[in-house]
């Protein structure tokens, strides 16, 4: 892990892979939404309204996957003070709340034609939400550390604290009754037609490198912006 | 023990405290938290007439019957074991039908009818297309 630890090596990573993450993600996201508008047959019960799951799913995904990132570069941070976790978490932040909002916005949507409403106060729906308020915290948090770099330890033990809302989501579903339908994908197989499941893994894993070449753009931004802080402070020292 | 391990032990001890914590209020919530009342919770707790609750479960196949006013149906919501009717006035979602998920907002009426003001469909996690669904309802047909 420490191979990692040092900024130039990271950026010497990060710079290469930055633009195949994100041109590789895009063009799946685009076979994904051909594929999921046109090619996959309507549901039995909900008819078109089904293909919202090609975003919403990755979505929710992200958002979820989004905040472990923050809870494991919390960690790092706190325990072996590494000097990249700060940066990391801080960049997963703002794209982990957009993906949350996707989510949460594209799961009105569908929830009017399908449940009959936009929104419920059910565990599920409700437990996304407090992530969502979570990323706007953690953001908060990270930006109001007196030393400029983001290396808030705040921020760190809220980033790892708020990790207990993901299991939270995940058997939100299972541990009490809920409008939200369960899990339809689980370790034993899926409940979604295989003619309807196929663009899913795509769409998950071309948002996924897409929130990836996003993560690593901003984590080169707040390199610089650090490096650039700390020049001007020394020039205003000297 | 190196400054490195002390934090990592303090960190592991706090993250376990806090699943423990978590964990044991998730346990209480069981019951709050639940988002409806199935037919046999209704019995069993004696929801009093007049308290607006949730009541969930599946409409009973054949039970939906539409008064001649063209907006007010009846219904039945079953859990399997216990039953109750239930009495709605109002546009239902499209995926309103019988033998599916349904989630009624309402109260109970003195005489154990439950009367909705909001009812919501609840589907099922499972997707296909149309062909393979009326497939489905074909072979269960032929064996009943």
């Amino acid at each position: 892990m420490h191979i990692f630890a040092n900024p130039a090596r990271f950026l010497a990573i990060a710079r290469p892979l930055t633009p195949w993450l994100g041109w590789g993600g895009a063009l799946l996201v685009a076979v994904a939404a051909v594929s999921g508008l046109f090619l996959t047959p309507p549901d039995y019960l909900q008819g078109d309204s089904v293909r919202i799951m090609y975003i919403h799913v990755p979505s929710a995904w992200l958002g979820m996957a989004g905040w472990t990132g923050i809870a494991a570069a919390s960690l790092f941070q706190l325990v072996w003070r590494h000097p990249l976790a700060a940066v990391a978490g801080q960049a997963i932040a703002v794209p982990g709340a957009l993906f949350s909002a996707i989510c949460l916005v594209t799961g009105s949507i569908w929830g009017r034609p399908t449940w009959g409403t936009w929104w419920q106060w059910d565990g599920r729906l409700t437990s996304m939400l407090v992530l969502f308020f979570l990323y706007l915290g953690y953001i908060a948090l990270a930006r109001a550390s007196d030393d400029r770099t983001g290396a808030n330890p705040i921020a760190a033990i809220f980033g790892l604290v708020g990790a207990i809302n993901i299991p939270i989501i995940h058997y939100s579903v299972l541990w009490w009754r809920t409008l939200h339908q369960g899990q339809s994908i689980t370790l034993s197989g899926s409940t979604i037609d295989a003619s309807i499941l196929w663009p899913l893994p795509i769409a998950l894993l071309g948002f996924t490198m897409v929130f990836g070449a996003i993560v690593l753009m901003r984590m080169r931004t707040i390199l610089a912006r650090n490096k650039i802080e700390a020049r001007l402070k020394r020039m205003a020292e000297a | 023990m190196k400054p490195k391990h002390q934090r990592l032990t303090l960190a592991l001890l706090a993250l376990a405290a806090i699943v423990g914590a978590t964990l044991l209020a998730m346990s209480a919530l069981r019951d709050q938290a639940s988002y409806f009342y199935t037919p046999g919770d209704a019995i069993r707790d004696h929801v009093e007439p007049g308290r607006a609750v949730r009541l969930g479960g599946m409409v009973a196949g054949g039970s939906i019957r539409r008064a001649a006013d063209g907006v007010t149906i009846d219904f039945v919501v079953t859990d399997g074991k216990q039953s109750v009717p239930v009495r709605f006035k109002g546009i239902v979602p499209d995926l309103f039908k019988e033998n599916s998920g349904v989630v009624a907002e309402g109260a109970f009426d003195a005489g154990g009818t439950f009367v909705a003001d909001t009812i919501l469909a609840k589907h099922d996690e499972r997707y296909m297309p149309p062909q393979i669904a009326g497939e489905m309802h074909k072979s269960e047909s032929l064996k009943k």
